[in-house]
This record gives structure tokens, sequence and C-alpha cells, in this order.
């Protein structure tokens, strides 16, 4: 099945020619509504009238999160507010969210795109889907629910925090698809299978996507549920999920090439790679209206293929991901710096500066422990006031993460000093 | 009268205590009384030294949380009841117990290291209920 044929299904040579025009316009619009573009592109020299098609993409700047948080909060918004219908945030590199806006129009072309993975993953208006994303801030939830609804599904928005109700309703209800992290889905499973209630699910399809997961993990869920599981991918700077997804021949996530143009470039140079060659992902937003990106780099590594797919679908797919080139984090679908991390520190007196995150996960739950030196100052010779203190880091770790970390107080000088290439991160999961 | 606690942080990991034990052996500093209260991921070690001073100053040398407390240590008849009648004065004038433990000096008394809520009250009501309290002087002639 395909939602939209016209566009999943054009010739290569109609979807460049539509991604050109709609290239044009976007590099027009920004020059003229986001002083941010205008400014970078007369640095470079650059009018709007020099990009006349997707050849000419490499001439523009690149826009990084870094740029999204020195325009905080809407500085890089293309429309007046009141045009502006919803925000979104995610994790910032430190201390300040990234926001993004959108119209209605972007709001109706991202339920498109999620509309369309959604159909690859077999979903139809007959489906009851259960959404067990985050709805709030993070895109996951809302997005999903987007999308399920324009298909006309039965939408149950569980959001996530309650597996006991959500495994209930998924019985009781005769769910049919579910769309949520998949590590969570192997959660899932396992209480599942702890109640003997694999054998009364109805459910045929998930669409997981907000963490990197191997083709290993989709067997596992695919086996102990007896299902197709799918992979969406998506970037809040870039709509949310709904970017890219994979169909049911699972070879590589189909884009939604004519609303985000990808290239894949060269770490270290910048330069577009070879089709089938690995390097970093960089979006181009070329119908948005609220937050238009140019050349957005996601830090994601990943290689491209061209070829039309069994499936019939001529969209470039990209790889299942093969890396960051930052140091960001995923953790139960939330993105996470170390850089947070150090900052959040930096304003607890009692802690010395030094820390080291360890990512790991158990029963199929990312936990996060952050291990922290006590200033000497600061030492208690109670318990309680040992465990005082551990609360107060973790309330105030909580707050800068949005996320739920295990903190432990180590001996002094035990952890890596900064001097270097200090190494703050140990993560025990094996995500690529 | 006071007495100076050392108290030390030790991660639950294999050897850490003996760590400890072999920095004070080694500065010979003789450890008079312990207890070691333990929660799931760390320790806390605490020690009634005869130089808790220097046992200190040994012990953050090579890395270690340390830290002096000011506690009291209390000599009580060495028969049923002699604790819980101590227990009594201080409760009865609203000091609690942070933590206690025993210590042994000789085949007479008893002593207990006792935190309590409020130092300096607690160390008033002993002296005027006539309770012996050991000094860090005493202490570090015990030998």
């Amino acid at each position: 099945m395909i939602w939209n044929e016209t566009k999943e299904c054009m010739s290569r040579d109609e979807m460049t020619a539509l991604q050109s025009a709609r290239l044009v316009k976007t590099v027009d619009y920004v020059y003229h509504n986001v002083e941010f573009y205008r400014k970078k592109m007369q640095q470079l020299g650059l009018l709007p009238g020099d990009i006349k098609g997707v050849e000419d993409i490499t001439k523009l700047p690149f826009t990084t999160k870094d740029d999204l948080r020195d325009n905080y909060p809407f500085g890089l918004f293309a429309t007046p507010k009141s045009q502006i219908v919803r925000i979104h945030a995610s994790s910032g590199t430190t201390g300040k969210a990234t926001v993004v806006g959108y119209t209605r129009r972007d709001l109706d072309i991202w339920s498109e795109c999620v509309a369309r993975c959604l159909t690859m993953a077999g979903v139809t208006k007959e489906d009851i889907i259960q959404v067990g994303y985050g709805y709030g801030l993070f895109t996951g939830g809302l997005g999903a629910h987007g999308g399920a609804e324009k298909i006309g599904a039965m939408v149950v928005p569980m959001s996530t925090g309650n597996s006991k109700k959500l495994t209930t309703m998924m019985v009781d209800f005769g769910v049919t698809a579910i769309a949520c992290t998949p590590s969570y889905l192997l959660h899932i499973s396992e209480l599942l299978e702890a109640e003997n209630l694999i054998k009364d699910l109805k459910l045929r399809a998930a669409i997981c996507g907000a963490e990197p997961w191997t083709d290993k993990m989709r067997s596992e869920i695919e086996g102990r549920l007896h299902i197709n599981a799918h992979d969406i991918y998506g970037l809040s700077e870039v709509m949310g999920p709904g970017v890219a997804c994979d169909c049911i021949y699972h070879k590589g996530l189909h884009v939604c090439e004519d609303h985000f143009y990808p290239e894949i470039l060269d770490t270290s140079t910048l330069k577009p790679v070879k089709a089938g060659e690995t390097g970093e992902l960089v979006f181009t937003t070329i119908t948005k209206e609220g937050l238009p990106l140019i050349r957005y780099r996601t830090k994601d590594l990943t290689s491209i293929n061209y070829d039309t797919c069994e499936c019939g679908r001529t969209s470039a797919r990209i790889s299942k991901f093969k890396g960051r080139v930052d140091d960001m984090l995923i953790i139960r679908g939330v993105n996470v710096f170390p850089s947070q991390v150090e900052a959040a520190l930096v304003d607890i007196k009692e802690v010395t500066p030094h820390y080291m995150i360890i990512v790991d996960r158990v029963n199929n739950l990312d936990t996060l422990e952050i291990q922290v030196e006590i200033d000497e100052k600061y030492f208690s010779d109670e318990i309680k006031g040992l465990e005082a203190l551990t609360q107060k880091i973790s309330h105030t770790i909580n707050q800068a993460l949005g996320l739920n970390a295990k903190i432990r107080i180590v001996e002094p000088q035990t952890l890596t000093r900064s001097e270097g290439k200090a190494v703050h991160v140990i993560d025990k999961r094996k995500l690529y | 009268m006071n007495a100076k606690q050392l108290s030390v942080f030790i991660e639950n990991r294999q050897g850490r205590l003996g760590e400890v034990l072999d920095v004070l052996k080694r500065n010979k500093i003789n450890i008079i009384s312990l207890s070691l209260a333990d929660t799931t991921e760390y320790g806390l070690l605490r020690l009634i030294v005869n130089d808790p001073a220097s046992g200190r100053e040994k012990l953050s040398a090579e890395g270690f949380s340390t830290m002096l407390t000011d506690v009291l240590v209390i000599k009580i008849e060495h028969k049923a009841g002699s604790l819980q009648e101590l227990l009594k004065i201080l409760s009865e004038k609203q000091i609690n117990v942070e933590y206690m433990y025993g210590l042994s000096i000789d085949g007479e008394t008893a002593s207990v290291v006792l935190k309590p809520s409020d130092l300096k009250k607690a160390d008033k009501i002993l002296v005027s209920e006539g309770v012996k309290t050991m000094s860090a002087e005493d202490i570090s002639k015990l030998n």
C-alpha cells in the first residue's frame, strides 16, 4: 500500500524538478523572512536568484543546532508568531531547549508524511493504533497522532508512563498497531509474555523510532510479538517523526523527499559523497513555513540509495544509522548531550565538575547513571546527609535533561579529568 | 566533652575497606572502635582512633573523602538497662540520636559513641546528670 503514489513513486527526474522548484522558492522565502539567512547569504555574496535548482544547494550555508540555540526561542521563525499554531521543543546542547514552530500548513504536511510512513507499515483506517510516545513538547506523541488521524485509524493516545494500562488496553481494545520507541516495545513485549497475553493480541504492526535500533532488535520484536516492525525517523528541527520510514522490504528508510531534501556529506570536507557512501545526513526543508531550515546538519551518519525499491517507491532511501558525528546520546527517546549534564553540575556547589555518564539497557529499558564526586567540604558522616545530596543532584539533573537519572556518588579523584580528551560517557548498549 | 570521630566515604568495591585499614596500619593509627553504615552503593566508615587528625590527613593524602565529626563518647555501667537510662535522659529533652555504636574499653565499663541531634545541649544535660563522657585526650591515651 502506498499513501501518496504521485509523490512517492514519481520518476527521479520529476522528483529533482519538483525539489528544485521548491528549493528556489524556499531560498527566496528565507532570504526575505529570516534575518539569519539573509545575513549569512549576504556574507557569502549570494542572492536568492543564484540558486536555480538542487544542483546549486552546496552554495548555501549550513544550519546547526547551535544556530537554533543562538536564536532562541523564535529567532529563526519565518512567519509572524500569529501564523504559528504549535510549538515543540527538544534538548539543546546546553541549558536552553531547541524550539520549533509550525504553521497550520506545516502540521498538515507533517501529518501527510506520517501517514505515508504508517501506510508503509500497513496501517489503514481499519486499524486501532496506540501511540506510546510522550505527548507534549516532544514531537513523538502528537506527530504520530496527527498522521494516524489523517489516515482515519482509531487512535489511542496512550503517551508514556503506564505500561500496565497500555498492555490491558492493547488486549481489550484489540489494538492492531503501535507507535513507540523500539526499546519500550521490547519492554512491553516482556510484560505481555509474563502475563501470557501474546496469544490474545491482535497486533500486526509497530512503527518504532526516536532512537537508533538494529536489525537484530527488529527481528527480536517481530519474533516475540509476531508482527512487522518498521523504523520511522525524524527530528524536531526538520519536522518530527515522519521524515523517513522503512517499508516491508526493510532496505533503508524512504525519505519524504518532496518536503525534505537530503544530502550526505563527507564529515571532514562537508562535500557531497557518492551515493552509497557514508556521511553526515543534512536536510533542507523545501515546503516548511514556520521554521524553514537550510542545510540543517543532523549529525547522523548514514548513506543514501536512489534506486527504485521493490515496494515500488522511487523515493531515496537512507540506511539505518551508523552512528553520530557528535556525542549526543538518545536515552529512552530523549536526546541527551553530555554538555547538558556538565552545565547542570556546575550549578551544584557540592559536586566537583567531574562526572561520568553510564548508559545501559536493562530489561530492554535504557538506564542512565551519572557518577559524581562530592566536594570534601560537603561530605557528610550521616547517610541521610548523603542521600539528601544525591536527591538534590538528581532533581537538578532531571530538570535539565527531562529524564530520570540515577546519581551515584563516587570517591574523589576517581573520575577522568578533562585534560585532553576526557571520556565522559560509557554507553554499554549496542545501538549501531 | 566531645571526642572526634574520623568518617571515611567508601565506595562498594572489593578491597576498598582493606585499603583504608592499610593506610591506618602503615601510619600506626590505632582503631579503638568503628561502625560501618552501608547502602547499596557506598559505605560510611566511622572510626574512633587514637589520633583522628593524623588519620584524616593520611587518608585524605591517599584520596579518600574524610571528615572529622564531634561525637560524644559516653561511659555507662556494664549492666542491663544502663543504655536505656542514658537514652531516656536525652529523649526527655528532645534530643535525637543520629547514630550510635559501642566501644569497649575494659571489662568493667562499657561506652557508646553517640552522635546527638544537638551536641552542645546533649553534653550539657549529661554533665548535669553526672554522666561521664570521654574527651579526645582520654581517647588518645587508650592505646
